[in-house]
């Protein structure tokens, strides 16, 4: 293991260095696809970095005491966790380096929800507890199914270690797995159908309410490097294994580019459903998902 | 430091995000407004955005001739929005109180209660003035943010606790 790829896997690519330009990318690529489909020209290129400054620009209010310094603690700490998430990514093929491990992957990724969940019953506003809720609720119902898929494929291998999943050979147990993350997707990253947490028109961007200025700009990049974190998590477990580096990491990069234009057609296409269907829909999705991923992975245990 | 000033003064002008609020307008201006941000006039392209919570806002669009029970709300909203924040006055009821002159039930104009920055009017006014005013406002935010003393502005206020 070498130090220095290590540090460049963390700090370049498909680190910091990568993953903020990336975050803004995505959120722009979502937008665009949106206003395209809707027949508009949509945002310039750069509005996401032109929110982001000028958000860094604008006054916080005073906020004094626990309460104050907890508000401007969630934030930060869902950005260091997605981008940590990131980081540990397998996307260029050499060995060596920091090897990543699944469950820290699955951990880090699983700190920005609760992050805002207790962000919005930190800042005490009823539409911010009502989005809570929300959010606790959805978080509960998607991640069975997230986390069953992710784990039964990672027990048919015997292995927990990110790179080795990474080279899979495609089998039905994978490409089940797969579809079971896409589904939980929506959910995990708040668009449509399953942007109840973030309800605009009802409960006015929920937990995130109370929030202004450099903390809010820290929500939107959090947001933004959930979506390259989910999307790379997908995009790794799809991509062939390809010796090269630079060609590796483009394959990467079109594939999360793909899944975020799907991702966004699905959100252009629908309209945000109600609690309780989410709720009921992802229980159904994990009863059919449980029963095909655990069987199946039991089978290729068996097998091999 | 110089640059820095330039870069932000940009994001300023090109991400303006605004709160709607209803002082008592009897909805046209309202509609107006909502029209402005469809695929239609897609404001987007200039990084407009329609926000649900003043405290993530640059820009207070106020529509209607302000109801007496309407001026304690705007205070407030005035001062949930966070500095540097202007204001824009949509239709020609919040500029004059127009056809509701002289009621006993209008406290207006607008500018008696906040400072305002640019008035939009009409009866309603058009979609494309709507847009026009707001890419004012955002000039003039990213101006008066760029000059040394910003105008007197009232500290931002805690939200007033909501009782459920
Ligand atoms: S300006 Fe005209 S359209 Fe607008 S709120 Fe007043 S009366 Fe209604």
């Amino acid at each position: 293991m070498n130090l220095l790829t290590a540090l460049a896997r963390l700090l370049i690519f498909p680190g910091l260095l990568f993953c903020v330009p990336a975050a803004w990318f995505f959120l722009w690529v979502e937008r665009k696809s949106v206003a395209l489909m809707q027949g508009r020209i949509g945002p310039p290129f750069m509005q996401p970095f032109y929110d982001f400054v000028k958000l860094l620009g604008k006054d916080t209010p005073d906020r004094p005491g626990i309460v104050g310094l907890l508000m401007r603690l969630w934030p930060l700490l869902a950005v260091a966790s997605t981008a940590g998430a990131v980081a540990l990514l397998p996307v260029l093929p050499a060995y060596g380096g920091f090897q990543g491990d699944l469950i820290l992957l699955l951990a880090l990724l699983e700190v920005p929800p609760i992050c805002i969940i207790a962000a919005g019953f930190s800042s005490r506003s009823i539409f911010s507890e009502i989005g809570s809720a929300r959010e606790a609720a959805l978080t509960v119902s998607y991640n069975v199914v997230f986390l069953l898929a992710i784990l039964s494929i990672a027990a048919a291998q015997h292995t927990f270690r990110l790179d080795a999943l990474a080279h899979l050979p495609p089998s039905p147990l994978l490409w089940l797995g797969i579809i079971a993350l896409v589904i939980c997707l929506p959910a995990k990253l708040h668009i449509n159908p399953f942007s109840l947490p973030n309800a605009e028109q009802e409960i006015y961007s929920g937990p995130i309410i109370e929030y202004s200025g450099p903390e809010l700009a820290m929500w939107e990049l959090s947001h933004g490097l959930e979506w390259v974190a989910a999307t790379g998590l997908v995009a790794t477990l799809v991509a062939p294994q390809i010796g090269t580096w630079w060609l590796a990491a483009i394959v990467f990069v079109l594939l999360c580019c793909g899944l975020v234009v799907l991702l966004a057609a699905v959100a252009a296409a629908t309209a945000r459903i109600a609690i309780d269907n989410t709720v009921r829909f992802y229980w159904q999705c994990t009863l059919v998902f449980a029963v095909l991923v655990v069987s199946s992975a039991i089978l290729m245990r068996f097998r091999s | 430091m110089k640059a820095l000033d330039r870069l932000m003064c940009t994001c300023r002008r090109r991400s303006p995000w605004l709160f709607h609020m209803n002082s008592g307008s009897c909805n046209g201006c309202d509609i107006e407004l909502v029209a402005a941000i469809t695929p239609r006039y897609d404001a987007e392209q200039l990084g407009v955005q329609l926000e649900g919570s003043p405290r993530h806002a640059d820009i207070l669009c106020i529509t209607g001739p302000v109801t007496r029970n309407a001026v304690g709300a705007i205070e407030t909203v005035y001062g949930q929005v966070l500095n540097p924040k202007a204001v824009v006055a949509i239709g020609s009821c919040p500029a004059t109180t127009n056809v509701f002159i002289d009621s006993r039930t209008i406290d207006g104009p607008l500018d008696k209660h906040i400072p305002v920055d640019v008035f939009v009017p009409g009866c309603p006014p058009r979609p494309d003035a709507i847009i026009q005013g707001i890419v004012k406002a955002a000039t003039i935010l990213a101006e008066r943010a760029a000059s040394p003393s910003p105008p007197e502005a009232p500290k931002p206020e805690a939200a007033p606790e909501v009782q459920a």
